[in-house]
């Protein structure tokens, strides 16, 4: 557009050149008349150029803002539906072919199990839903629906997300952050049950009633602890919150491959009435109600690598938990030799390890390798259980082998093979077949 | 054994309390999701930040994990810079909500989502699984139009300035420094690129939508049957016979994918395997954003001939 300019002179200059010589005063009005009107014009012209000038100018300076705003108001998905909870659904299911039903000689398991049938069966589908409450808080829930359609409600929380200074409080029913494996639920396990130690001394998880607070260091070095005050799920009924739990974390990074998670736990709880079962000295399963003290170590590792610190292609998992469990109080048994019932003291110190590596060697492939120990460790019954309950002289132990294909991050599906002991009695060979699909924008797994 | 436990769980949270108040005229920490960004800001923000990066050029953003290492750069961060559109979903938002960290939350300043100020393309009309890993807001991996960056730049300097406005002036004479030095490489990378216009290309996935977009290169098809799905041998078979009768230049990937799909198929459909650095630090010569383009020419250049 400048270069009009100079061509618009070059033209008046061109048409204006030809008349100088004549001398005709006719001539010569006309001439100054005609320059007249060519400089109105061009005057007229050049301020008009110079407004389109600045005008474009003005225009080309707001053109970038003006898109940037205009991308953002074509890109914001307003629809009041954006607002709905994330919804996830997980559907599970199994082929288990075993000779035992699962029993853990030596131990009283505690609390909430997930069970599993033998042959075909419907594994736990769970239905979880998680969304910001307001810029404070976040809400999540995870619901069980069993193979009969009982409903379970196994975490049901609220969470801070504006305490800052590292803080966050939660608030509700959730999976305690005791040790590792606690705080993952069935469908993010990398073996189709849970490992041992978990499964004869917590249940397969514990799960909390109450508050949970967490404070994260301002380290480099990831530094975590938490405090828990609640009553556990299946454990009490008492009015007084029977339970706490501190928990300390540490991991990093090593070089850009490695990372790890290290950690330590205490838990105490009260039972109170706190149901299980016991195989008699005659060998047949009796009635047990403990009520008293429990108290609970756990050291949990984990350690993951991946070549240049991506897990799309390969990647390897190593995962290992101590449990040492103190309890003191009142048993009553009945059925089998206990009969009518009978009751007494009980004292017990007990422990258990395990350890499993698990290995993506190509996309969508992964094998993995659990070992399981139990120490029954000492048992004292009262003197009113002798000739009717006693400790077993038995170690509980397990290998489980495991491959599981992958065709989606969505969609998994495993072959288990197991040679449980974890019966006196008994080298239970074990199959198992499992799908875990899950529906829905899945939130993102914990480390 | 409760009691001195306890004790001493109390002595440590008090030291470390006292450890984590830091000097009010520390740089700003700043924790990028991505290379790209972490380029973006240490251009925009020079000595006023220490910017981190999540991820490198050799990991695949889709696939991070909320590692404790992360989660400690996350409690620390004044400002978090990420691409957004669903990029960073699996392990973000875990990131945010453990951290204990008011400051990097969704909302707050301290959250900046690169794509809000960008034009996404290959918004899907049908969300369903079906399709693959698809992004509801539309293709994520939009740093490879430098067009873009001057977008982001202009929107990440006004956000420098919210939440360090002692320093405002500092970023905007950096951010003018950087932006006519980017228009200008754009202009040069523009000509430069002419050659590279209609040029056929088989792409891994489609983290090259927007970089041939802007360079007019010709897309004929993906390795991935679907977004985020790997393929498999029948699949990039069907895929040959598709290439004899549609032939490509060269097939392209980022520094993060397998090489084993492309150079497959660039052996048996007679075209070059061309790896990109997709993000800076995917190659030795991909050293800051400016190097990253100057690079990724030089390599499809090099793979057109």
């Amino acid at each position: 557009m400048p270069r009009l300019k100079p061509l618009a002179a070059t033209l008046a200059a061109l048409l204006v050149t030809p008349f100088p010589a004549l001398a005709n005063p006719e001539l010569e009005k006309l001439r100054t008349e005609f320059e007249q009107k060519l400089k109105a014009v061009q005057e007229n012209y050049e301020t008009r150029l110079k407004e389109i000038e600045g005008r474009m100018a003005k225009t080309e300076g707001q053109a970038r803002a003006a898109q940037t705003t205009a991308d953002a108001a074509t890109r914001a998905p307003a629809t009041a539906s954006a607002f709905n909870p994330e919804i996830s659904l997980i559907l599970q299911g199994r082929y288990h072919n075993a000779k035992g039903d699962g029993h853990i000689t030596g131990f009283l398991p505690a609390g909430h199990e997930h069970g599993g049938g033998k042959g075909l069966s419907l594994d736990g589908t769970e239905l979880t839903m998680g969304a910001s409450i307001d810029p404070y808080f976040r809400g999540f829930a995870n619901f069980v629906i069993d193979a009969e359609g009982k409903i379970e409600t196994e975490e049901a929380w609220a969470q801070t997300t504006a305490l800052d200074h590292g803080f966050t409080l939660k608030g509700g029913r959730y999976l305690s952050g005791i040790g590792y494996a606690n705080e993952r639920h069935p469908h993010a396990w990398d073996f189709a049950n849970q490992n041992l130690p978990y499964a004869a001394m917590l249940g397969e998880h514990y799960i909390q009633d109450g508050l949970q607070l967490r404070w994260l260091a301002p380290t480099p070095m990831f530094l975590q602890f938490g405090a828990e005050i609640g009553q556990g799920v299946d454990w009490s009924n008492k009015n007084r919150p029977g339970s706490y739990a501190l928990t300390a974390h540490v991991g990093d990074d090593v070089g850009t491959s490695h990372s790890w998670r290290a950690g330590l736990s205490y838990l105490r709880t009260k039972a109170d009435h706190r149901e299980s079962h016991w195989d008699d000295d005659a060998g047949d399963e009796a009635h047990t109600d403990f009520t008293g003290l429990s108290k609970y170590w756990i050291a949990d590792f984990v350690w993951k690598w991946a070549p240049q610190g991506n897990p799309k292609y390969q990647n390897f998992k190593f995962q290992a938990e101590y449990l040492r469990r103190n309890e003191n109080g009142d048993l009553h048994c009945d059925d089998g030799l206990c009969g009518g019932g009978i009751e007494d003291s009980y004292a017990a110190k007990q422990s258990g390890w395990y350890a499993q590596g698990v290995y993506q060697f190509m996309p969508r492939w992964r094998a993995g390798y659990r070992y399981d120990r139990l120490d029954v460790g000492t048992v004292n019954f009262g003197p009113a259980f002798t000739g009717v309950l006693s400790k077993p002289d038995f170690t509980p132990q397990r290998h489980t082998l495991m491959a599981d294909y992958n065709p989606s991050e969505f969609s998994r599906f495993r072959l288990q093979l197991a040679r449980d002991k974890g019966q006196q009695g008994l080298t239970d060979n074990q199959v198992t077949l499992q799908y875990i699909h899950s529906l829905g924008p899945h939130g993102a797994h914990k480390f | 054994m409760k009691r001195p436990f306890t004790l001493h769980i109390g002595a440590i949270l008090l030291s470390l309390t006292a450890l984590g108040t830091t000097p009010a005229h520390a740089a700003l920490n700043v924790l990028a999701c991505t290379p790209e960004w972490a380029s973006l800001t240490q251009e925009l923000a020079g000595d006023k930040a220490k910017v981190n990066s999540a991820t490198t050029a050799m990991q695949d953003p889709h696939r991070i994990e909320a590692r404790p290492a992360l989660l400690a750069q996350a409690r620390r961060a004044d400002l978090l810079v990420c691409t957004g559109a669903e990029l960073e979903i699996g392990w973000l938002p875990l990131l945010q909500r453990e951290s204990g960290n008011a400051k990097i939350q969704a909302g707050q300043p301290g959250y900046f989502e690169a794509a809000a100020f960008v034009r996404l393309i290959e918004k899907p009309a049908v969300l369903d699984r079906a399709l693959g890993d698809i992004h509801a807001a539309g293709n994520p991996h939009f740093v490879l139009d430098p067009r873009n960056l001057l977008k982001v730049a202009d929107a990440l300097t006004k956000r420098l300035a919210d939440i360090d406005p002692a320093n405002a002036a500092h970023y905007a004479a950096r951010h003018q420094d950087f932006s006519t030095r980017m228009s200008a490489a754009i202009a040069r990378w523009e000509k430069e690129a002419a050659p590279l216009r209609g040029v056929p290309v088989v792409v891994h996935h489609k983290n090259w939508s927007y970089l041939a977009e802007w360079l007019g290169l010709k897309t004929v098809a993906d390795l991935e049957p679907k977004p985020g799905v790997d393929p498999s041998a029948a699949y990039l078979g069907q895929l040959l016979n598709k290439l004899k009768t549609q032939p490509a230049k060269m097939v392209l990937r980022a520094a993060y994918q397998s090489p084993k799909a492309s150079e497959w198929i660039s052996e048996r459909a007679g075209m070059k395997a061309v790896l990109l650095p997709y993000t800076v630090g995917g190659t030795d010569k991909a050293r800051d954003l400016f190097s990253l383009f100057d690079d990724t020419l030089a390599r499809l250049k090099a793979g057109a001939q």
